[in-house]
């Protein structure tokens, strides 16, 4: 575990909570069917992306797949655009064509995302590469699930940034789950850390859910990644949702709700409550913060509900420069 | 006046690369074996030389990834070009051509640019087969955002790749093999032709034919037979960018011939020649004198053999056929005129 002083395990405390009342905002009104955008919640994983995103820096870049709520709102810290966004109001972050499968914020590093599986990888690659020639420092992160593995661009991938060393950071969040088939009758192979560590790549494999355990990690990769050393993080949490919409599907009958139970106790967003309190930290001030939190979520909700949809002329923009 | 210097359709592209790279540094050109001794067919001659290995690259088999990476480099601000010695393995890449690279600009709201280019090169002849032969612009221009251009003279081949460097949008540009070693007056100094705008090849005033690529040679041959044995003026108008099409030149003319045949190097059904030939339908409907007619790949595959090969590619004659049926006349006398003469030129393995 990172050893960070009490006002930086609020910060990180603030972070995981802004997500998981973000998703909580989005289930409470999804339902009005005003939200029109296939949602596929990160709920279960904000440890990741906050633990991660916490050990770059501002200019760093990342990358993320249709499941970005988290990596978006880690990375931005900005919740006006993101409803918007997701309402698919014009104030949005890409004025409601982008969607929740599309989240991006350009300005902040936050380069893309993509609905197809693995096809953010190569760009990160890419993304890498141009940095390394300019040779101004910034390391590029792609987040991408158990499913992208599966796909023949992570392998090619892999095998260029191992080639030509590129400051990188492959995070491979593993929730066991592609759509509803589970690791077991997708994957011939054992370990992905031996075949990867063959690749160039430094590899790291937890199965924390706590957000100091993983900056820690990140914090290391980053370093590495800074010296052109490709990096591999494999990282396992539990989608605590359906595949995509904002319910649990435990009665579906592909997994048992004993599995959540069981990795709910170690709950990212709990397990940091538990770690203020038990460094005396008063209530009161936790749920200052929560509450605080809460209200600009709601005035986000309000702020996207009431804005107007882009014009018409806009279905015909942005196509080329 | 300044004589003119007339260099290969190769050399056009190599010259344009040099003067673009010597411009800008950004522009860095990859993909397979463009930094082996053959480079492309000599179109990348002497650029690791000049520009080091970090600016120009041989790469490993991932047309897929590489796509991609180009994606990620270009909205990073870099100018990369893509190089790909068959049209058909562009295919391994399509999803990221189309889901991403096509598309990211719009998903990102305008936010991102992608200044890319593709190159594809058409292989044809000596048993390149159905799987070395493809040319592909329908698939291409089909897509909104991706332009594509397809240069017949070593001029439009130097100033559209010049472009395309330059654009900030993704430019696919398809070339054929066969026009490769066509020469032409070509100025050293470096320039660019726009994108989007269509070219008067040949100018006549009794019949239009629109032909792309490979089209316009048979194009220009058919013209001068039926210009010889018919007194026949054939315009002939080279769209050069088949998206966005600049339709203007096209509708003219054939506002003024009454009569419109398209020669597309591509498979018919569905085809490009569809699109050119629905809007001259639509914008010269009452000037039209003769239904629109194209000239254009069968819905077959292209064999390997030489004799089937032959009958797979419309060439000239199907051109000249075109027009007879058209302007109504009476079989042209073709004998002693050589069709499919380039088959003898171009030799293998590749």
């Amino acid at each position: 575990m990172a050893k960070v002083s009490t006002k930086r395990a609020l910060e990180f405390y603030k972070k995981l909570y802004l997500l998981r009342a973000a998703e909580e905002g989005i289930q409470r009104y999804y339902f009005d069917d005003e939200m029109k955008t296939p949602m596929h919640m990160s709920m279960g994983g904000e440890a990741i992306a906050v633990g991660v995103i916490s050990a770059l820096k501002k200019r760093d870049q990342v990358f993320g797949t249709y499941r970005s709520h988290a990596i978006y709102l880690a990375k931005t810290e900005e919740t006006n655009k993101f409803f918007a966004e997701l309402y698919g109001k014009a104030t949005g972050e890409a004025k409601g064509k982008a969607g929740s499968m599309h989240l991006a914020s350009p300005s902040r590093g936050f380069l893309g995302t993509s609905a197809v599986v693995a096809t953010t990888i190569p760009v990160a690659v890419g993304a890498a590469f141009a940095n390394k020639r300019k040779k101004n420092k910034k390391v590029v992160t792609v987040f991408f699930g158990d499913g992208a593995v599966d796909e023949g661009v992570f392998w090619e991938s892999l095998n260029l940034a191992g080639l030509w060393k590129l400051p990188v950071i492959f995070i491979y969040e593993d929730n066991g789950l592609a759509i509803h088939t589970p690791t077991s009758k997708r994957q011939s192979y054992k370990s992905i850390e031996k075949i990867v560590s063959q690749f160039n790549f430094k590899v790291f494999k937890s199965d924390t859910t706590n957000v100091l355990d993983i900056y820690k990690i990140g914090e290391e990769a980053v370093k590495t990644a800074r010296k052109n050393k490709p990096c591999f993080v494999h990282l396992r949490y539990y989608r605590y949702l359906e595949h995509v919409g904002v319910s649990q599907d435990f009665k579906a009958g592909y997994r048992s709700e004993k599995e959540f139970k069981k990795w709910y106790k170690k709950d990212p967003i709990l397990l940091m409550k538990k770690e203020l309190l038990k460094r005396g930290m008063n209530t009161s001030v936790i749920e200052k913060v929560e509450k605080s939190i809460n209200r600009k979520i709601e005035n986000s909700i309000t702020l996207a509900q009431k804005a107007p949809f882009a014009p018409v002329r806009e279905t015909f923009t942005d196509i080329f420069v | 006046m300044k004589k003119e210097r007339f260099i290969t359709y190769e050399e056009a592209l190599n010259e344009a690369l040099h003067q673009e790279m010597t411009r800008d540094s950004r522009v860095f050109v990859f993909g397979l074996d463009v930094a082996d001794h053959k480079r492309i067919f000599g179109t990348t001659k002497g650029l690791v030389e000049k520009f080091g290995k970090e600016r120009c690259f041989s790469t490993p088999l991932s047309e897929d990834a590489l796509s991609g990476f180009a994606l990620g480099a270009a909205v990073n601000n870099l100018r990369p070009v893509q190089i790909h010695i068959r049209v058909d393995f562009m295919l391994l890449a399509m999803n990221q051509i189309v889901n991403m690279i096509a598309a990211y600009r719009y998903g990102s709201g305008g936010k991102l640019k992608v200044p890319l280019v593709i190159r594809g090169i058409i292989g044809r002849g000596w048993g390149q087969g159905f799987q070395h032969s493809k040319s592909l612009q329908s698939f291409f221009a089909h897509v909104p955002g991706l332009k594509v251009v397809m240069p017949t003279t070593p001029h439009d081949a130097k100033g559209l790749l010049t472009s395309a460097m330059r654009d900030e949008n993704p430019v696919i540009m398809l070339e054929h093999r066969w026009l490769y070693w066509q020469t032409g007056a070509v100025p050293k100094a470096t320039f660019t032709i726009p994108i989007g705008k269509s070219n008067v090849l040949r100018k006549g005033n009794d019949i239009t034919v629109v032909a792309t690529s490979w089209m316009n040679v048979e194009a220009l041959h058919a013209a001068d037979i039926l210009k010889k044995k018919k007194r026949v003026n054939v315009e002939i108008i080279d769209p050069r960018t088949l998206s966005p099409l600049d339709d203007g030149p096209i509708i003219q003319s054939v506002k003024k011939t009454g009569h419109c045949i398209v020669a597309d190097y591509d498979w018919m059904n569905c085809g490009f020649s569809a699109e050119v030939a629905a809007r001259v339908s639509e914008k010269c409907h009452s000037k039209l004198r003769s239904p629109v007619q194209r000239v254009a790949f069968p819905e077959t595959h292209c064999p390997t053999t030489r004799p089937l090969e032959s009958v797979f590619y419309p060439n000239a004659r199907d051109i000249v056929k075109a027009v007879e049926k058209a302007l109504k006349l009476k079989p042209v006398d073709l004998s002693g005129e050589e069709f499919y003469s380039h088959e003898k030129k171009f030799k293998g393995p590749f």
